[in-house]
C-alpha cells in the first residue's frame, strides 16, 4: 500500500512540476521526505540487482553502453536515462516507470552515480555490482581532491555485495580492487602494453611525454577484457585469450577504452545471474553477440556527438577535465575542421579555470580557434594565446557565437568543444537549426 | 641539456633560470600556468628563460633567478615536505639574498614554519615567510579580489581549509575585497618577506596578473644584469579575462 501511495504521489508531483516547467528532480525530492525506504524497495525486488556506474569520466556514455548491450539480450532495464544522475534523480525516474503497484517494470538497474552524491545513495541502496572507470582531476572545486574522490569511490566498492570491475591502468583504483578481493569477485579492464602510451594519465602529463615505463604484459594481473587496438570506430578486444576485432558507432579513443570497461561489467553481470528465486530470464550470450551489440551502441549526448548543419558535420565534444580536454584533443584530429571552444563557469561546470592551464593547445596551433566563447570565453583565449593558437573572434554570448561560427565557416565540417551548461546552451540553439535527439 | 651547455651553445643571450619547484608533486591548480606565463614574459621582455625541474631528490641549480611552486594533495605534500627541509638553508639563503619566489597554496604554506594537519600531524615548513598554517574546518572556495599596494588588483581563485596567520616579519600580499584569504577572520591574503610572495591564489595567478610577473622578472634581471627595460606589451587579452573574472559570482 505504501509503495502504491508513493508512486501516486510521485506521480501527480511529476505532473505538477510538468505543468510549472520544473527540473526532472523534483518528485524525487518529495518522495524522499515522504517514504524515505522507496528506492531501496523497489530497487531490492529486481531480480539481477542494482549495477552501479562511477569514476570522474565516462559514466554517461559508459552506462549506456552497458544498457544497450543487457537490452540487446532481452533484459528489461531500468536506468536513469536524463542524466539527472543524482539519488535524488534516480528516485525520480523510477517513480516514473513504476506501475501503480510501486514496481518497476525491469530485471535489472543500470546507475550512473556522481561521486558527490553516491554516498547518498549507497546509504539507501546497495549495489550488486560496481563498474569504477577512473579517478582523474574533475571540478577540483566541488569535491576538494583527488585523494578525496578516490576515498568516496572505496565506499561505494565497500557497499557493493557481490562483484567490482576496476580499471586497471588506474593505480588508485586498482588499490581499491586489491581492497575488496577477498570479500567481492572482482575483474578489471584494460590496456595491452603499446595502448598505455595513447593515454597519458595526470601524472605522466606532468612528467613530461607519457613513460611508457610501466612493468610489461606478463608481469600485470590478467585483465577480464583488454582493449589491443584502436583504429577508426574499430577495435580488438582480448577476451579470454582471444583477440576480437569489431567495428563501433562511438568516438573517441577514451570512449573505446570505456568498451572495454562496458564488456567486462556485462560480463560480470550475465555470470552472476539471477540472485533469487524469479522468473526473469537467464542470459547465455557469447562473447560475439555482446560485441554485435556494442557495435551498435551511439555515443551519449555530447560525447562525441554528430550533428549535421549546412550540408556538412558539426561534432559536439563536451570536455569537463584537463584528461578529458587532452584526450579529446588527440581523438579529434584538427585539419580540415573549423573549430569553435565555449567554457562556461557555472556550480555544473566547475567554476575554477585553472584547469585550462593542465591543457596542453598545443596541436590547435595550426589551424587556430575560429570561435571562443561561454563566461570564461577570455580565459579561454588567454590560455590558447599562451600556446601561440591564433583566435578568430571572441564573443562571450553562446548565441551570438554560434551564429557568427556558423556565418564565418560556411562550407566546411565544424567541431565545438564545450563544457556541461554550456553544451546544453549551444544544443538548445542547434535544436532550431537542425535535428537534435533527445538528450539520452 | 645541462645550463653550462646551454650557455656555451646561446652566447650573450640574457637568459634567465626559472627554478619550477616540485612540478610533478606539487601541480595541482593550474600550477604549470604561472611557469607558462613567465616564460612567455620573459621572452616578450628580451630575456631568455631557462626552467629547471627541480623534484625531490634534484639539486638546486647553480645558477637561481626565480623560483616557482604550486600546490598539492595532501600525499604530494607529505613527499615534498622532507625533501623541502633539506634544502631549506639554501632556499632561505637566496630568499634572503633578494632572489624573487612565488609559492602558492601547498607550498606557500611550507614556507612558513609549519603547517599542522587536521589529524595534528606537523610538517615542518623551512621559515622563508613567518607564517603558520593549520588544517582549518571551513573550506575557503571560489573566485577572489585582493587590493595590493605593490601590485594593484590581484585576481584569482581560492580553494583551501589552511588557516593561516602571519607574524611580524611578513607582511600580507594585500587586503581581500571579495572572498577569504589567510584564513576566515583577518581579511588578509598572502604572505610577502623579500621578494618572496606567498599566496593561495591559483587559476591560474600570472597569466591574470601580469604585474607580479614582471615583478618577478625585473627583480631577478637587476639582480642579475644590472637594470631591466621593460618592453610594451598587449594585455589586453588578460584584462578582459580580469574584467570577466570579477563579473562572475564568488
Amino acid at each position: 500500500m505504501r509503495d502504491v501511495l508513493s508512486a501516486v504521489i510521485g506521480k501527480s508531483v511529476r505532473q505538477v512540476a510538468r505543468l510549472r516547467g520544473g527540473g526532472s528532480a523534483l518528485p524525487g525530492l518529495v518522495i524522499e521526505k515522504l517514504d524515505p525506504g522507496f528506492l531501496a524497495r523497489v530497487l531490492g525486488r529486481l531480480p539481477y540487482g542494482v549495477v552501479a556506474v562511477s569514476g570522474t569520466n565516462g559514466k554517461t556514455t559508459t552506462t549506456k553502453m552497458i544498457v544497450e548491450i543487457l537490452e540487446s539480450q532481452g533484459l528489461r532495464v531500468f536506468t536513469n536515462k536524463t542524466g539527472s544522475n543524482f539519488s535524488r534523480g534516480v528516485i525520480a525516474a523510477a517513480v516514473q516507470e513504476c506501475s501503480l503497484a510501486g514496481r518497476l517494470d525491469a530485471d535489472i538497474a543500470v546507475l550512473e552515480l556522481d561521486e558527490a552524491h553516491a554516498i547518498h545513495f549507497i546509504a539507501r541502496v546497495k549495489p550488486r555490482f560496481t563498474l569504477l572507470l577512473n579517478v582523474l582531476r574533475d571540478q577540483l572545486d566541488r569535491f576538494g581532491e583527488i585523494d578525496a574522490t578516490a576515498k568516496l569511490l572505496q565506499r561505494i566498492a565497500e557497499a557493493t555485495t557481490d562483484g567490482l570491475v576496476v580499471n586497471r591502468e588506474d593505480p588508485l583504483l586498482e588499490q581499491t580492487g586489491a581492497s575488496q578481493a577477498d570479500r567481492l569477485e572482482v575483474r578489471s579492464f584494460g590496456l595491452s602494453s603499446d595502448l598505455r602510451a595513447m593515454f597519458p594519465s595526470d601524472d605522466d602529463f606532468h612528467r613530461g611525454a607519457a613513460a611508457p615505463d610501466g612493468p610489461d604484459e606478463a608481469a600485470r594481473p590478467e585483465a577480464d577484457v583488454t582493449l589491443t587496438r584502436v583504429g577508426d570506430h574499430e577495435a580488438t578486444f582480448r577476451i579470454d585469450g582471444v583477440d576480437h576485432h569489431t567495428g563501433l558507432k562511438l568516438e573517441g579513443l577514451y570512449n573505446t577504452f570505456n568498451a572495454a570497461a562496458a564488456l567486462a561489467t556485462v560480463r560480470l553481470v550475465l555470470a552472476g545471474g539471477v540472485k533469487q528465486q524469479s522468473d526473469a530470464l537467464e542470459v547465455h550470450a557469447t562473447t560475439g553477440e555482446l560485441l554485435a551489440s556494442l557495435a551498435n551502441v551511439r555515443p551519449a549526448f555530447g560525447r562525441g556527438e554528430q550533428l549535421e548543419l549546412d550540408g556538412h558535420t558539426l561534432e559536439l565534444v563536451l570536455v569537463k577535465n584537463p584528461a578529458g580536454f587532452r584526450l579529446a584533443l588527440a581523438s579529434f584530429p584538427a585539419a580540415g575542421v573549423a573549430s569553435m571552444i565555449a567554457i562556461n563557469d557555472q556550480y555544473a561546470d566547475g567554476r575554477d579555470m585553472s584547469w585550462l592551464w593542465d591543457v596542453d593547445f598545443g596541436t590547435l596551433a595550426e589551424t587556430g580557434v575560429d570561435t571562443v566563447s561561454g563566461t570564461r570565453a577570455w580565459d579561454m583565449a588567454l590560455r590558447l594565446d599562451h600556446d601561440d593558437v591564433n583566435v578568430g573572434q571572441v564573443e562571450e554570448d553562446p548565441q551570438r557565437a554560434l551564429a557568427e561560427f556558423r556565418r564565418r565557416t560556411m562550407g566546411q565540417p565544424r567541431r565545438i568543444y564545450c563544457t556541461y551548461t554550456a553544451m546544453l546552451a549551444l544544443r538548445k540553439e542547434l535544436a532550431t537549426l537542425t535535428k537534435v535527439e533527445e538528450i539520452w | 641539456m645541462t645550463l653550462d651547455e646551454r650557455a656555451a651553445e646561446m652566447p650573450g643571450e640574457r637568459e634567465l633560470v626559472i627554478v619550477s619547484l616540485y612540478p610533478r608533486d606539487m601541480n595541482i591548480y593550474g600550477d604549470r600556468g604561472n611557469v607558462l606565463a613567465l616564460t612567455r614574459r620573459a621572452r616578450a621582455h628580451g630575456f631568455f628563460p631557462l626552467v629547471v625541474d627541480v623534484n625531490p631528490g634534484d639539486p638546486l641549480p647553480s645558477q637561481v633567478d626565480i623560483v616557482v611552486g604550486g600546490g598539492g594533495q595532501d600525499s604530494g605534500q607529505g613527499r615534498v615536505a622532507l625533501d623541502l627541509v633539506s634544502k631549506g638553508e639554501e632556499l632561505r639563503h637566496l630568499a634572503s639574498d633578494g632572489v624573487p619566489m612565488l609559492m602558492i597554496c601547498g607550498l606557500y604554506q611550507l614556507f612558513g614554519h609549519r603547517f599542522v594537519t587536521h589529524t595534528g600531524e606537523e610538517l615542518t615548513g623551512i621559515g622563508v615567510l613567518d607564517v603558520e598554517t593549520r588544517g582549518g574546518d571551513t573550506r575557503m572556495i571560489g573566485n577572489i579580489v585582493v587590493e595590493s599596494d605593490e601590485f594593484g588588483e590581484v585576481i584569482g581563485y581560492e580553494n583551501h581549509s589552511g588557516d593561516t596567520v602571519l607574524g611580524p616579519g611578513s607582511r600580507p600580499l594585500g587586503r581581500v575585497t571579495r572572498g577569504a584569504g589567510n584564513n576566515p577572520r583577518d581579511g588578509v591574503e598572502g604572505a610577502r618577506s623579500h621578494n618572496v610572495i606567498g599566496s593561495y591564489l591559483h587559476g591560474s595567478l600570472l597569466p591574470k596578473n601580469p604585474a607580479i610577473s614582471d615583478f618577478l622578472l625585473a627583480t631577478a634581471a637587476r639582480a642579475r644584469y644590472g637594470g631591466f627595460e621593460p618592453q610594451m606589451i598587449d594585455d589586453s587579452t588578460a584584462l578582459r579575462a580580469r574584467e570577466a573574472a570579477q563579473r562572475r559570482p564568488r
